[in-house]
């Protein structure tokens, strides 16, 4: 135990006091000063949140949302007051940010979730009803059923028939633009994929990026290469692929790459490092003549950017294959769910009950400018020309599909969304064979086929 | 540390006197460059957090200001009730740096000063702990969370899940492996024959940690203390998936609320990921003294 | 052996008592105390640290969405879009992730760029600067504090901090540099031959500054007695640090340089903020997590991915334990 020669290390010199000494000073408490606090920091830890709870009282529920913007937030706690109104349910609201509620959504519904949840309508609602994650509502749509047209009632069931969902409203998936700039440049809306290159070649002579365009998100361009799929191969097939009945070694699925290489050179570069919030700037500051992305999107952007909403306006994507015209578009719905775990179901109920209703809807389209309900007839009082227009588009449609990450299993939607990255970074004939490969190979793993 | 002694020789003198400044120079140049160069992206952050967003959305970042306003502040701390995250962020970081030092310098002590057979294999275990991957363990540790009941007092969910004190419990569990390995080896510099001499004088094992052991090592505790406090405030990964209401969560993960769906007012972002970096910096000022001298991680004496 | 003790001289029979304390042996109530001091900190390690651990080899043998149950059954074949869930698949997790997963080999590939440039060019530079400021220059205070600030920062911070640096069209290097036109503009994130390097950059912003602080700790250590005698033999500074002082200084090296390789496997928040690790930027710890805390939902394939993680990370961390108590015994 000899002491080294070279007694090094941090305080060698401070040890050099009399053993005596240092053992008097420390007698003396000099380890109390230490780590003050310490055995009281141990005994009291202090954890809990401090609020109480609210279960089993009818008349109160909790509800977790991912409304964590200023504007849907709003008008989600409009929502929730007048329901507070209407049915005496006190609801309190667990707000989490978007992108994490929806992370997290496995682990939020084994977990200990609210009575109430925001989600989406779709094969994304059906895979954890399959699971046993959620309760059916079939009584609650006994008493509203009579407010929604059909095809809100599939989009709310699961796959084995019951109700899983309410919704609350949806958007639609256009192509928009400024009308200022189609009225000074003269510019014509185009209804089919000629008239739409021709434009788009005009616009770039004008020195304007033709189509603003992002995909750092990863789920942005799943919008094309749906509408894409849509106009060349109809929704019937579009939901096929979705669904693993039909492969992505297919011949349809080339030509949907194909059509998308002939665009790509009025797509605006670098769309991998874009987010599409700043897209949406290019086109509102005039240096884009169009963006094909969801109202919910870029009209949410004016506002909230203060632009002018009243220059916006948007025409359905053009048609490709005349057999499908435009007969067919995205129009994601959001809803709300009841989790299997939900402690105050009655209560939960109520609440369900009145948000399916029209004046529901109304109570919270007050503060939102972009989105259009899903109720019968619906026209809210405080609809602008985007939403009018929103609305009457989505009711023409034939049949409307969620979005590719929402009609699909989440690792395939991952997996395609990751391939079409690799495309806009690479738009070449043999990128296109590896992507399809890739895809149907990936497919027979992630369905164990 | 002035270089050149008196007596040393003329010749090496010489030398000594050509390659000073040069030295000098050069090591001036690295380091005022390198600071310019590190001070810049966050100097760019807290320009773009003090400038209105129409200003630049309309000019882009680089531009001159027309304005300077901390209007921006204002409303990322009114925005994202931020006076409560910071309140969570306070009930994890503070239990969790106290316990965690706490326990890591038992085991240290242990280690070092008791002669054990398994000292070896505790070492291990604690320092290859703290080196593993979070995502590796995230799964079963949330099912586990899931299974442990804690009182109500401690957690109104009343689980380790979605309750500050599983936090708290996973940042200890995660963090002790560094800190026994820092505290045994600044503990190994302090002389043997103290401990003689404390045996000698019939100190208890007890007292030989608490009365003696501890006040020495103080500068390590506090230099732990600020790596601790940066690590356990910044995590982001344990907060986001062991946490599921948004109003327990810590004030790192709470920023994201603030990039929420659509809106990407990045100068109100930048201003709150500015507010958020504060508390670090003041604890590193507090304990900045401490900071180097008690970071012994291998020490020279065998 | 250790220095007599200058007490009133013990009785000899005293004396082998007392030796054997000395040495480490332990009566039955130091034992008890030994055992509470273990007992918290060992358990909570088991249970919240290796434990899971363990168990996510365990995980990665099967198929499960993170829902329902285990069954010890082989998978079956689904037909469309319901899968089998909670089966034993065997390695077939393992098979998939080499041989049908296309981010894994590119993940595999960035994790050891990620390792080389830190080795090459962020850990010598650290060095340096502790060099540097250890041989104390005026300022060095201050020079010390701007180098550890972005330590200091949680990564989702210096995430967004970096955004305003490469953003395309409004970032601080395209407008400078005039790219951010639309025809023109250099695509720092989105470009996978680039976006590895950009953030590569703004990683080694920051991990310069940990291995600084950690290389200072370990030259503050080192016996001032050596430099100066090295200094009054003539040696030049370079010479002094190189032949004199680096030599003492391998206790620290071990640990910079698994602080390296860890920091460098365990790489996640920054390019996960960034664009959840896609497109050029894949990191296994980001695959990991997309696969389990994501909606994707596949848990034992994200366990398969982690245990690959876990077993790299313990050939590091091996290396380094050896390392340490081949030193030990030799006390």
């Amino acid at each position: 135990m000899a002491q080294s020669s070279t007694g090094s290390g941090p305080g060698a010199a401070g040890h050099a006091v009399s053993r005596r000494g240092l053992l008097r000073a420390a007698g003396i408490g000099a380890g109390a000063l230490a780590v003050p606090g310490l055995a009281a920091a141990c005994s009291s830890d202090s954890g809990s949140g401090g609020t109480t709870k609210g279960g089993g009282s009818s008349s109160k529920i909790t509800f977790g949302s991912n409304y964590s913007d200023p504007a849907p937030k709003q008008a989600f706690a409009s929502l929730i007051s007048a329901s507070k109104s209407k049915t005496g349910v006190t609801t309190k609201i667990n707000t989490t940010d978007h992108n994490t509620f929806q992370n997290n959504i496995t682990s939020y519904l084994q977990g200990t979730p609210d009575d109430l949840a925001t989600w989406f309508a779709g094969y994304r609602m059906q895979y954890f009803a399959n699971q046993g994650l959620l309760d059916p509502i079939d009584d609650v749509w006994d008493k509203i059923g009579d407010n929604f047209p059909d095809v809100a009632k599939n989009l709310s069931k699961g796959v084995d028939g019951h109700y899983y969902l309410v919704p609350i409203y949806n958007y639609p998936w256009v192509v928009h633009y400024n009308k200022s700039t189609f009225a000074s440049k003269g510019y014509e809306v185009p209804k089919d994929w000629d008239a739409f290159i021709a434009l788009c070649k005009q616009m770039k002579k004008d020195k304007m990026v033709p189509l603003a365009f992002a995909d750092k998100d990863l789920w942005p361009a799943l919008g094309m290469f749906d509408i894409l799929n849509m106009r060349i191969n109809g929704y019937d097939y579009h939901m096929k692929l979705m669904q693993n009945k039909a492969a992505y070694t297919d011949k349809e699925v080339t030509k949907v790459f194909d059509q998308w290489r002939e665009l790509m050179p009025y797509l605006q570069s670098g769309a991998n490092g874009r987010i599409w919030q700043d897209a949406a700037k290019t086109l509102e500051a005039k240096k884009a003549g169009m963006m094909f992305q969801g109202t919910n999107q870029v009209a949410a952007q004016y506002v909230t950017d203060k632009k002018d909403i009243k220059d916006l306006d948007f025409f359905a994507y053009p048609a490709i294959n005349p057999s499908f015209g435009q007969d067919y578009m995205d129009a994601p719905a959001d809803g709300f769910i009841m989790p299997k775990k939900a402690k105050n179901t009655a209560g939960a109920k109520k609440v369900l009950e009145y948000i399916g209703t029209k004046e529901a809807e109304i109570a919270y389209l007050k503060y939102d400018q972009w989105d259009v309900g899903l109720a019968k007839d619906l026209v809210a009082p405080t609809y602008n020309d985007i939403q009018k227009k929103s609305a009457q588009m989505i009711a023409q449609q034939k049949a409307v599909a969620q979005f590719g990450d929402r009609d699909t299993d989440p690792a395939m939607a991952t997996a395609l969304e990751q391939a079409i990255q690799k495309f806009i970074g690479e738009p070449t004939p043999g990128m296109i064979s590896t992507i399809q490969q890739s895809l149907a190979k990936q497919a027979k793993s992630i369905f164990n086929g | 540390m002035s270089a050149a002694t008196a007596d040393v020789g003329s010749v090496s003198r010489q030398q000594v006197g050509r390659r000073v400044p040069i030295g000098r120079i050069l090591s001036y140049v690295l380091m005022i460059g390198a600071t310019v160069l590190w001070l810049v992206p966050i100097l760019f952050a807290l320009y773009v957090s003090l400038r209105p967003y129409a200003e630049t959305s309309k000019l882009g970042y680089v531009s001159l200001p027309h304005k300077l306003t901390f209007s921006n502040y204002v409303n990322a701390w009114q925005e994202s009730d931020m006076f409560h995250f910071f309140l969570n962020s306070v009930l994890i970081t503070l239990p969790a740096v106290i316990i965690t030092l706490f326990l890591a310098s038992l085991v240290a002590f242990v280690l070092t000063r008791v002669n054990i057979k398994i000292n070896v294999a505790m070492l291990i275990l604690f320092t290859a702990g703290n080196l593993l991957p979070q995502q590796v363990i995230i799964t079963p540790l949330y099912r586990l969370y899931l299974l442990i009941p804690l009182p109500h007092f401690l957690a109104d969910s009343g689980l380790m899940y979605n309750s500050i004190a599983g936090l708290v419990a996973i940042n200890v569990a995660f963090q002790l492996g560094f800190c026994v390995f820092v505290l045994s080896n600044f503990m190994r510099t302090i002389p043997d024959e103290m401990y003689e001499a404390a045996i000698v004088d019939g100190a208890s094992l007890w007292t030989r940690y608490w009365k003696l052991t501890l006040p020495l090592v103080r500068p390590a505790l506090a230099a732990l203390a600020t790596l601790l406090t940066t690590w356990i405030y910044n995590d982001f990964f344990w907060a986001i998936t062991l946490i599921e209401t948004g109003s327990r969560r810590p004030v790192t993960s709470a920023l994201a609320n603030l990039q929420g769906q659509f809106v990407s007012n990045q100068n109100l972002i930048a201003a709150a990921a500015m507010i958020v970096a504060i508390p670090t910096l003041v604890v590193y000022m507090l304990l900045q003294r401490q900071f180097i001298s008690g970071l012994t991680l291998g020490s020279t004496k065998g | 052996m250790a220095s007599t003790v200058n007490d009133a001289s013990p009785a000899v029979a005293q004396a082998p008592k007392r030796r054997r304390r000395r040495l480490g042996r332990l009566t039955k109530k130091e034992i008890l105390v030994v055992l509470g001091m273990l007992a918290i900190p060992v358990v909570v390690d088991l249970a919240f640290v290796w434990g899971p651990a363990l168990a996510s080899v365990v995980l990665s043998f099967f198929r499960w969405s993170g829902v329902g149950g285990l069954h010890p059954r082989a998978c079956r074949p689904s037909g469309g879009l319901i899968q089998d869930n909670g089966c034993f698949t065997g390695v077939d997790n393992y098979h998939r992730a080499a041989t049908n997963y296309p981010p894994f080999w590119p993940a595999v590939e960035h994790n050891v760029l990620w390792l080389l440039v830190f080795i090459v060019i962020a850990t010598p530079l650290g060095m340096l600067f502790a060099v540097v400021i250890d041989r104390g220059i005026k300022g060095s205070r201050i020079y010390q504090s701007v180098l550890f600030l972005p330590v200091m920062l949680s990564l989702a911070l210096i995430g967004i901090i970096w955004e305003f640096i490469y953003s395309p069209n409004y970032g601080l290097i395209n407008t400078v540099i005039g790219h951010n036109q639309d025809n023109n503009l250099i695509d720092w994130l989105g470009n996978p031959h680039l976006n590895l390097w950009a953030v590569l950059v703004a990683a080694t912003w920051r991990q310069a500054g940990y291995v600084m602080v950690l290389y200072l700790a370990g030259l503050k250590a080192a016996d001032p007695a050596l430099r100066e005698a090295a200094q009054v033999d003539g040696a030049n500074a370079w010479q002094t640090f190189w032949r004199v002082i680096f030599p003492t200084l391998r206790p620290i090296n071990i640990v910079i340089i698994v602080v390296t390789v860890i920091e460098s496997l365990r790489a996640f928040d920054l390019v996960y903020i960034i664009n959840k690790g896609s497109n050029g930027l894949e990191l296994l710890s980001v695959l990991v997590t997309n696969n389990i805390v994501g909606e994707t939902s596949q848990v034992g394939f994200g366990s398969a991915l982690g245990v690959v993680l876990l077993v790299i990370s313990l050939i590091p961390i091996s290396i380094f334990l050896y390392q340490n108590f081949k030193r030990k015994e030799g006390r």
